[in-house]
């Protein structure tokens, strides 16, 4: 199902250390546009520090990342990179509605007084709507579910119209109904041409879905189209010998 | 005393606006240590011959970067550096005023004076005022964001490095126009309870600005009012009023104060308000 042959994200061999501690050694990767690539590996294994490299948030020690074609620094100012977060850092009481939340994946495109335009409200609208919040757009994001919560933060992903999409752990504590939503979303989203890039320790998210999966434990151990590289000996490799019918759950002697 | 009550709005106000992002980003201890490590920065100014604010300002971003390295460079916690760093600004200072034959009043410093502010001072404070509430005004969507979600703030390339040490200069400055009116021990009051009431009263932050800014300014005129006509410290009742105000939302606000929820949790499910 992968859409082009244009590449997304391109990673040469980077290296990342903080202080002397490698966290990530030649790790190489090529994603094209219009898939969605599950990133599997065990806590530890960098998947974060390469969501950090992606952003722009750590400048690798070695090697050389591009987005589009272009530096990171040049993809954060063009607003090519969004990255949704895991929601645990963030304060769920702060004074802000959905609305404003959603609004926040605009700031980048705006002038330095950050007040919207027409525009903006059009692309917060839409983004609202297909995460299916219109109607709670007002609430503030105390008042939501953990599941809505989610998806505000995921319509402002959208809503700054970035070509990737990094998500980190998007199913966690994710109701079936949410989860089913966010799938068809992220079809849609593919089919437009944009890369996803989820980091995911459930592994039935990666069969059901991702073209294309990454596994890392130090660096990317394999990467590829989901049928070839989802083996349970590379799975097993990933999570450092564990036996893989552990990892995969009951399904993974049917469908190797 | 007009003097005064108009200073002292204007502190109010500026403070109050303040305080909003100090609740949220929850910087108080980081407001308690700025407006105590601005002391020795006064005393050096007096005797330099300088206006008090620069000292005070050095000072004021001095201790934030102190506090800032001293983390970074250690295994201690945050609360216990800005502890450390603060308290040890704050004794420099009172050793260099019992060391320094002047007239400088400790307890004008300490306890605020703002009856008797002089011309000089009054400029000062307005020029200060002015500079927060343009800084503040100006980035303010920037820096609900960075209080907010400074991870997002980042990955869409606002530079968060230069809000943080924005909001930080800008809490300096505003405890030394703070320093005026109520004075080095009780001026973070004037940057936190504000914005605290505001924060029970409203899920929305432009309302917030609002209630907290109000709140602050009838805190000061109230409170000046109250001091002058019955001969007691003027820091002291604004700050009461502040306090008062503070009380009233805790126990009455429409959704968080504690009777609503009492309340609310003796009633069936069924008639809960949505």
């Amino acid at each position: 199902m992968i859409q082009s042959e244009l590449i997304r994200i391109e990673a040469d061999q980077i290296c990342v250390d903080y202080n002397g501690t490698v966290a990530l050694y030649d790790a190489s990767l090529h994603l094209p546009s219009g898939c969605i690539c599950g990133l599997v590996g065990m806590n530890g294994s960098g998947k974060s520090t390469l969501f950090k490299a992606l952003t722009g948030f750590i400048r690798p020690s070695r090697g050389h990342i591009s987005i589009n074609g272009q530096s990171v620094a040049k993809a954060q100012r063009d607003q090519a990179v969004a990255y949704v977060p895991q929601n645990e850092g963030i304060d769920c009481d702060f004074p802000v509605s959905v609305w404003d939340v959603v609004m926040m994946g605009r700031y980048g495109s705006m002038n330095l007084l950050r007040i919207p335009r027409e525009s903006d409200r059009v692309a917060v609208r839409d983004a609202l709507g297909r995460v299916d919040l219109l109607e709670l757009g007002d609430r503030p994001i105390a008042s939501l579910s953990g599941g809505q919560r989610k998806r505000a933060f995921l319509a402002r992903a959208i809503a700054q119209r970035a070509s990737v999409l990094l998500l980190d752990e998007p199913f966690n504590g994710v109701d079936v109904r949410t989860e089913k939503l966010m799938a068809e979303l992220f079809f849609q989203l593919r089919t437009e041409g944009r890369t996803i890039l989820i980091s995911t320790h459930d592994l039935s998210h990666v069969r059901d879905f991702c073209d294309l999966v990454v596994l890392i434990n130090k660096t990317v151990l394999a990467y590829g189209e989901t049928s070839k590289v989802f083996t349970p000996e590379n799975l097993s490799l990933a999570f450092g010998g564990l036996p893989p019918d552990l990892l995969t759950g009951n399904s993974s002697s049917g469908d190797s | 005393m007009v003097r005064a009550l108009l200073i002292s709005a204007t502190v109010g106000g500026v403070c109050g606006l303040l305080s909003c992002y100090m609740t949220l980003k929850g910087w108080a201890l980081m407001g308690d240590a700025v407006s105590h490590s601005v002391l020795p920065g006064v005393i050096l100014a007096y005797i330099l011959g300088l206006p008090f604010s620069v000292g005070a300002f050095v000072f004021g971003v001095g201790s934030v970067a102190t506090i800032g390295f001293v983390k970074q460079k250690s295994r201690i916690k945050e609360d216990t550096v800005i502890g450390l760093v603060f308290t040890g600004f704050f004794a420099l200072g009172l050793v260099l005023v019992s060391k320094t034959r002047s007239n400088i009043d400790l307890g004008n410093i300490l306890f605020g004076n703002v009856l008797g502010i002089s011309s000089a001072d009054i400029q000062q404070t307005l020029l200060i005022s002015a500079v927060v509430t343009g800084v503040l005004l100006l980035f303010r969507r920037d820096l609900l964001l960075f209080c907010f979600d400074p991870t997002h703030a980042r990955s869409i390339g606002i530079n968060t490095g230069v809000l943080h040490y924005l909001l930080l200069s800008v809490l300096s400055l505003a405890a030394v126009a703070g320093l005026q009116t109520v004075g080095i021990i009780l001026v973070v009051a004037m940057l936190v309870t504000p914005g605290a009431t505001a924060y029970l009263l409203t899920d929305r932050f432009d309302r917030m600005t609002w209630l907290a800014i109000c709140s602050s300014i009838l805190s000061s005129i109230v409170g000046v009012y109250t001091s002058y006509w019955t001969d007691s410290s003027t820091a002291g009742c604004i700050v009461l009023v502040q306090t008062g105000l503070f009380v009233v939302a805790f126990l009455f606000a429409p959704k968080y104060g504690i009777l609503r929820q009492r309340f609310n949790s003796s009633l069936p499910i069924s008639m809960l308000p949505k």
